[in-house]
C-alpha cells in the first residue's frame, strides 16, 4: 500500500512480464466469484471500457482496472494481490456502471483489496480510520474545539456513539484484530 | 410554507456522518436553515456510527455490520434516513437494498447484531439530500420558496459519484445524463452550465494514496467550467467540496492557473435564493471567496 509515493506506484513493475506456468493459481478465479459482487469476473471479455473510462486511469500511467481484471482471470494471484495499484481505484463505480457484460469491476477491485491485507497488517490509511471508529464511532476525531464552536453556532450536540457496541463488532469481524496487529 | 400541516414523509432522520462535522459544517448550518424553511423536521440520529465506507477497501463485513447498526438505530426511530454526504447515503441506501432483498445476508448479518442487541428488519429507507429535495420537498415546493431569484449566477454541478452510481443499486437519477441536480439548480433561477465530464469523479478518495491524481481531476473539470463560462460551482459531497473548495488555491498554484470559482455547498445556493442571509449560511466558511457573485444578489 502506497502512501503519496507516486513514482514507486508508477513504476511498479510486479504487473508486468512474462507468466510462468507454476505461478497461477486454480483457485483464485473461484474465490473471487464466490464473494458478493465477484460473481461475473468470468464473463469479462476485455472490451476495455473500464480503462477507457476510468477517470483516475487518465491521470495514471500505471492504474489499468482492465489489466487487473485478466490477470485476476488468469489466476495470478500473487501479482495483482502484492499490486500497489490496486490501491488507486477510487470506487466512482463508472466501470460498473458501464461494464457490456455486467461485471461488477469497481466490486472486484474491493475484493482484491479485502484479499490483499487478510491476515497481514493494515495499510497505515486505513489502520488510522479504523482506530478512530473503532474508539470513537467516528473516522475522524473531532476536535474538542469543533464541538465547541458547533455549540456557538447553535448547531445541536453530536449524537454520541455507542462504542461498547462497535467493539463487539469490530470483535465479530475480526476486525479489533487487524488494527492491534499493526501497532 | 412553514404553517403547513407537517405529514409524516416531512420528517427526517439527519445521518450526519465523519466529514461534515469534521471539516464541513458549512454544509450541515446551510443545510438546515433551508429545511428548516421548507417545512422539513430534521430529527438527530443516536447513538450514530460512521456509515462503513472508509473501511470497504480493507473489511467488506466490518463495512456492511457499521452500515446496518445505523439502518437499525433508524428503524427503532421509525423514520426514513436523509444523508448529506453521497458515501454515506451510497451505503446505508446499497446496504438496505441488499439486507431487504438478500435473506441469507440478512440472517448472516443479524446474527451478529444480535450480540448487541439489533435486528435488521427493512423498515425504512434512505435517501441522499438531492433525492429528497426533489422526490420528498419536490420542485414545485422548493420553486414556490423563492424569494431571490438569482438570474445572474452562472452556474455548474458537480454531484459526487454515489449519488448516482452504482446505478443499478442506487436506482435515483441517471448517472449517464443525470437530470435532476440541473433541474434544482434552475429552481434557484440560476442560469446552468453545462460541461465536458460533468460525471466525472473528483478523485478525492484517493487523496490519501496519491494526491497527484485527484489534484490533476479536480483541475481539469474546474477548467472545463470555466472554458464553459461557469462562475460558480455546486457540490452535495464535503470530500467534493473539499477537492474543489479547500484545495483550489494549492491547484492553482500547482497548474500555474487562475480559476477563482467559488464552490457553494448546493444549499448555499438554494438558501441564497429563498433569501437567507450569507451569514445564516455560513458562506464565509468558504475558501474560495464568493463574494463576486453574492455582491451580484439585489
Amino acid at each position: 500500500m502506497p502512501q503519496k509515493n507516486v513514482k514507486d506506484i508508477e513504476k511498479e513493475d510486479v504487473l508486468k512480464g512474462p507468466i510462468r506456468a507454476g505461478e497461477i493459481d486454480f483457485g483464485f478465479r473461484k474465490e473471487i466469484a464466490a464473494s458478493p459482487g465477484g460473481e461475473k469476473l468470468r464473463h469479462c471479455y476485455q472490451c476495455g471500457t473500464c480503462t477507457s473510462d476510468c477517470p483516475i486511469a487518465r491521470f495514471s500511467d500505471s492504474y489499468r482496472p482492465r489489466e487487473i481484471i485478466r490477470m485476476a482471470q488468469l489466476g495470478l494471484k500473487k501479482r495483482v494481490l502484492s499490486s500497489n495499484t490496486l490501491w488507486l481505484c477510487a470506487a466512482c463505480y463508472t466501470c460498473t456502471d458501464r461494464c457490456p457484460q455486467d461485471v461488477e469491476v469497481a466490486s472486484v477491485i474491493r475484493i482484491l483489496r479485502n484479499l490483499a491485507v487478510k491476515g497481514k497488517l493494515i495499510p497505515s490509511p486505513f489502520k488510522e480510520l479504523g482506530k478512530n471508529i473503532v474508539e470513537t464511532g467516528t473516522a475522524y476525531r473531532i476536535p474538542e474545539l469543533r464541538l465547541k464552536k458547533r455549540a456557538k453556532t447553535g448547531l445541536p450536540p453530536l449524537p454520541k456513539s455507542n462504542i461498547k457496541a462497535i467493539e463487539k463488532l469490530a470483535e465479530a469481524t475480526g476486525f479489533s484484530q487487524m488494527i492491534k496487529q499493526s501497532d | 410554507m412553514t404553517e403547513e400541516k407537517q405529514n409524516p414523509d416531512q420528517k427526517f432522520l439527519l445521518f450526519l456522518g465523519c466529514a461534515i462535522p469534521y471539516r464541513e459544517t458549512s454544509y450541515e448550518i446551510s443545510t438546515r436553515k433551508v429545511l428548516q424553511g421548507l417545512g422539513i423536521e430534521l430529527v438527530e440520529m443516536p447513538e450514530y456510527n460512521c456509515c462503513g465506507l472508509p473501511l470497504d477497501p480493507v473489511n467488506h463485513e466490518m463495512m456492511l455490520l457499521l452500515a446496518a447498526r445505523n439502518l437499525c438505530l433508524a428503524e427503532k426511530e421509525k423514520l426514513n434516513v436523509i444523508a448529506l454526504c453521497p458515501g454515506c447515503a451510497g451505503t446505508l441506501r446499497k446496504v438496505n437494498k441488499k439486507l431487504k432483498e438478500n435473506k441469507e445476508l440478512r440472517e448472516k448479518i443479524n446474527e451478529q447484531l444480535k450480540k448487541t442487541g439489533l435486528e435488521f428488519r427493512g423498515t425504512i429507507e434512505v435517501k441522499h439530500l438531492l433525492q429528497m429535495l426533489a422526490e420528498d420537498v419536490t420542485l414545485e415546493k422548493i420553486k414556490a420558496a423563492i424569494t431571490k431569484p438569482l438570474s445572474s449566477f452562472r452556474v455548474a454541478e458537480h454531484s459526487g459519484c454515489h449519488v448516482t452510481r452504482p446505478a443499478g443499486e442506487i436506482g435515483f437519477d441517471n448517472s449517464e445524463d443525470p437530470e435532476v441536480f440541473k433541474s434544482l439548480i434552475e429552481a434557484t433561477g440560476s442560469r446552468y452550465v453545462e460541461y465536458t465530464d460533468k460525471t466525472a469523479c473528483c478523485g478525492a478518495p484517493i487523496a490519501g494514496v496519491d494526491d497527484r491524481i485527484p489534484l490533476a481531476l479536480s483541475r481539469e473539470k474546474l477548467a472545463n467550467i470555466k472554458e464553459m463560462g461557469g462562475e460558480l460551482l455546486v457540490t452535495v459531497c464535503p470530500f467534493c467540496h473539499m477537492m474543489f473548495d479547500t484545495n483550489q488555491p494549492r491547484i492553482e498554484r500547482i497548474f500555474n492557473e487562475d480559476f477563482k470559482i467559488p464552490v457553494l455547498h448546493y444549499p448555499q445556493l438554494l438558501g441564497l435564493a429563498m433569501g437567507f442571509s450569507e451569514e445564516e449560511l455560513a458562506l464565509n466558511e468558504l475558501r474560495v471567496s464568493p463574494s463576486k457573485i453574492t455582491s451580484k444578489i439585489s
